[in-house]
C-alpha cells in the first residue's frame, strides 16, 4: 500500500517538476510547483513525518506559493520569451545538470552512516520532534530563525531605499510564518 | 479491522458527512436569508413550503437549470478548475472534525469522525490555506478587471489574516499539549463550561482574534471586500454563472460551517455538555451517542447565528483599515496572547 502510494506521488512530483520547466507561462509554472510541493508533503507523510508534511503544505504550498501566484497576477507577467541565449543555456544546461546529479548521487551512495529511512516505519509524533528541536538542535534552530529575521529586515531595507515598493516588501514579510 | 472493513466504513462516513454538510450549507443559506430579513424588518423567504423551508431545494434546482455561460476571453483549464478547488477544499477539511464522543460500533472506533488524525488542527489549517487558490485562480483566469481585483484583494486578505488565525490557536494548543482535535476536546470536558478554553482556559482574547480572522478568512462581512458588490459587481465570481457560481457560494458557506466547527472544538468544548460531570452521562447507549452530537450542533448553530448577526449589523471595512487591523492589531495581540499563556503555564 505504501509502495503504491509512493510510486503514484513520486511520479506526480517528477511530472510536476518537468512540467514546471516546460511551461512558458508563469502561472502554469507556479501551479506545477504547487503540485510538486503537495506531493512532496505526501512523501513525507509516507515516511512517517506528519508534522513536516503539514508544515510543507501550510508554509510552502499555502503561503509562499500563494505569494508567487499573487505577484505573478499582480504584475500580469506574460509568456516567457525565447532568445538566442536560452538556446545556448539549454544546450549547456541539460548535460551540466546530469553531471551534477550524477556527482551528488555517487557521493551520497558512498558516504557511510547517513542513517536510513524506510516507508511505513511508524509515525514520528509532533511531541518527539519538538523535544529534539528544542533540546538537541536548539542552536541551529535559533540561528536559522535569526537568519530569516535578517533576511526580512534586509528585504524591507532594500524595498524602502527605492520608492518604497509595497509589492516587494509584503512577500518577504511572509517568511516569518515558518 | 481488515482493510476492506476500514475502506467500507470510511466510504460510508464520507458519504454521510458530505450529504449532511451539503444540507447544512443549504439550510445555512436559508438561515442567513431569514435572519437578515428579520434584522431588516422583513420576512425573508416564506413562500416555498412551510416557513420557506423548501427554499434551498428550489434554489439548488434553479442553479442547476440556469444557462451555463463561459465567457470567450477566459483561460479555460483554470477557469474550470477554480470552483472545483474551492468547493473541494471546503468539503475536505471537515473530514478530521470529531462530531461526537468516540463510540465503537461494529469495529469502527470513531463513529462520528471520518479520520482521527494526530495533526488534525494542522490539516484543517493546511487545507484552508490551499483553498485560497480557488479564489485566486478564479479571478485571474476570468480575464476581467473586477474578478482580478476581487481575487487580489481576497488573496492578500487571506494570507494576512491566516497568520493571526494560526497564532491565535497556539494558546489553545499549548494548553492542550496536542494537535489532535479529539484530545483537545476531551481535555475540556471535566468541569463543563468552567473548563472550556474560552472561559476556564482564559483564551477569550484568542477567541476574539480567531473570530475576527475567521470572518476575514471566509470573506464574510464586515471583511467581504473581495466581493464588495458596490465596487466590484461580484468580485472573483463575477464571470461565473449557473452551477459554477453555486459551487463558490457553497464553498463559502461550507467554510463558515468548518470555521464554526473548529471554534466549537477548540474554544467551546466540542461535543461536551456545558454542565460537565454535574449531570451524569446517560447510560442508554443511543442517548450516550446522540446527546453529544446535539450539543455540538447547537454550538455550531450559535456560531453561525453570530456570523449572520454580524453580517446584518456591521458595515464593511475599508481596504486599508482591513490591512491595518490585521497586521497592526490582531497579529501583535495574538503574539501577546501566546506570551501571556506560556508565562501562565510556566508559573501557575
Amino acid at each position: 500500500m505504501h509502495l503504491i502510494l509512493f510510486f503514484i506521488f513520486a511520479g506526480l512530483c517528477l511530472a510536476g517538476a518537468i512540467n514546471m520547466l516546460l511551461q512558458s507561462h508563469p502561472i502554469a509554472s507556479a501551479l506545477s510547483l504547487i503540485v510538486v510541493m503537495t506531493s512532496l508533503a505526501v512523501l513525507y507523510l509516507l515516511l512517517g513525518a506528519e508534522f513536516l508534511a503539514a508544515a510543507q503544505i501550510i508554509v510552502y504550498a499555502g503561503a509562499i506559493m500563494v505569494l508567487f501566484t499573487f505577484v505573478v497576477m499582480l504584475l500580469n507577467a506574460g509568456r516567457e520569451e525565447r532568445t538566442q541565449g536560452s538556446r545556448v543555456a539549454s544546450l549547456v544546461g541539460f548535460p551540466a545538470v546530469a553531471v551534477i546529479l550524477a556527482l551528488i548521487a555517487t557521493v551520497i551512495l558512498h558516504v557511510q552512516g547517513l542513517g536510513t529511512a524506510s516507508l511505513s516505519q511508524g509515525i514520528t509524533s509532533t511531541e518527539e520532534l519538538s523535544v529534539v528541536l528544542f533540546t538537541k538542535l536548539l542552536l541551529p534552530f535559533e540561528v536559522t530563525s535569526v537568519l530569516i529575521l535578517i533576511a526580512i529586515l534586509g528585504a524591507v531595507a532594500l524595498a524602502r531605499r527605492g520608492h518604497g515598493d509595497q509589492v516587494v516588501s509584503v512577500p518577504q514579510k511572509k517568511t516569518e510564518g515558518r | 479491522m481488515t482493510i476492506l472493513q476500514f475502506f467500507l466504513w470510511s466510504l460510508l462516513k464520507v458519504a454521510v458527512v458530505t450529504v449532511v454538510m451539503l444540507l447544512g450549507v443549504a439550510y445555512t443559506v436559508l438561515l442567513e436569508r431569514k435572519l437578515v430579513g428579520r434584522i431588516q424588518n422583513r420576512w425573508g423567504p416564506s413562500r416555498v413550503g412551510p416557513f420557506g423551508l423548501l427554499q434551498p431545494l428550489v434554489d439548488g434546482a434553479k442553479s442547476f437549470l440556469k444557462e451555463d455561460i463561459i465567457p470567450t476571453g477566459v483561460y479555460r483549464p483554470l477557469y474550470l478548475l477554480a470552483p472545483i478547488l474551492s468547493l473541494g477544499c471546503a468539503l475536505i477539511s471537515i473530514g478530521v472534525v470529531p462530531f461526537g464522543e468516540p463510540v465503537t460500533v461494529a469495529g469502527s472506533p470513531h463513529l462520528f469522525q471520518v479520520s482521527d488524525v494526530n495533526i488534525g488542527l494542522l490539516v484543517i489549517l493546511g487545507i484552508t490555506s490551499i483553498g485560497v487558490y480557488g479564489i485566486a485562480l478564479a479571478g485571474w483566469s476570468s480575464n476581467s478587471k473586477y474578478s482580478l481585483l476581487g481575487s487580489l484583494r481576497s488573496s492578500a486578505q487571506m494570507i494576512s489574516y491566516e497568520l493571526a488565525l494560526g497564532l491565535s490557536l497556539v494558546g489553545v494548543v499549548m494548553r492542550a499539549g496536542t494537535l489532535n482535535l479529539r484530545l483537545i476536546v476531551e481535555q475540556q470536558s471535566k468541569f463543563g463550561i468552567a473548563s472550556w478554553n474560552i472561559f476556564g482556559g482564559m483564551q477569550f482574547v484568542a477567541f476574539f482574534i480567531y473570530l475576527t480572522a475567521a470572518y476575514a478568512e471566509t470573506n464574510r462581512s464586515p471583511f467581504d471586500l473581495p466581493e464588495a458588490e458596490s465596487e466590484l459587481t461580484g468580485g472573483y465570481h463575477t464571470e461565473y454563472s449557473s452551477m459554477k457560481f453555486a459551487m463558490f457560494f457553497m464553498a463559502e458557506y461550507a467554510n463558515m460551517i468548518t470555521v464554526g466547527c473548529v471554534a466549537t472544538l477548540l474554544f467551546l468544548g466540542g461535543w461536551t455538555s456545558p454542565f460537565g460531570d454535574l449531570i451524569p452521562p446517560p447510560q442508554n447507549f443511543l442517548a450516550h451517542a446522540l446527546f453529544p452530537i446535539c450539543w455540538f450542533v447547537l454550538k455550531v448553530f450559535c456560531f453561525l447565528f453570530l456570523y449572520v448577526w454580524v453580517r446584518g449589523t456591521l458595515p464593511r471595512f475599508r481596504y486599508d483599515q482591513l490591512m491595518n487591523f490585521g497586521w497592526r492589531w490582531l497579529m501583535p495581540l495574538a503574539m501577546l496572547n501566546i506570551v501571556a499563556t506560556s508565562l501562565w503555564l510556566a508559573y501557575r
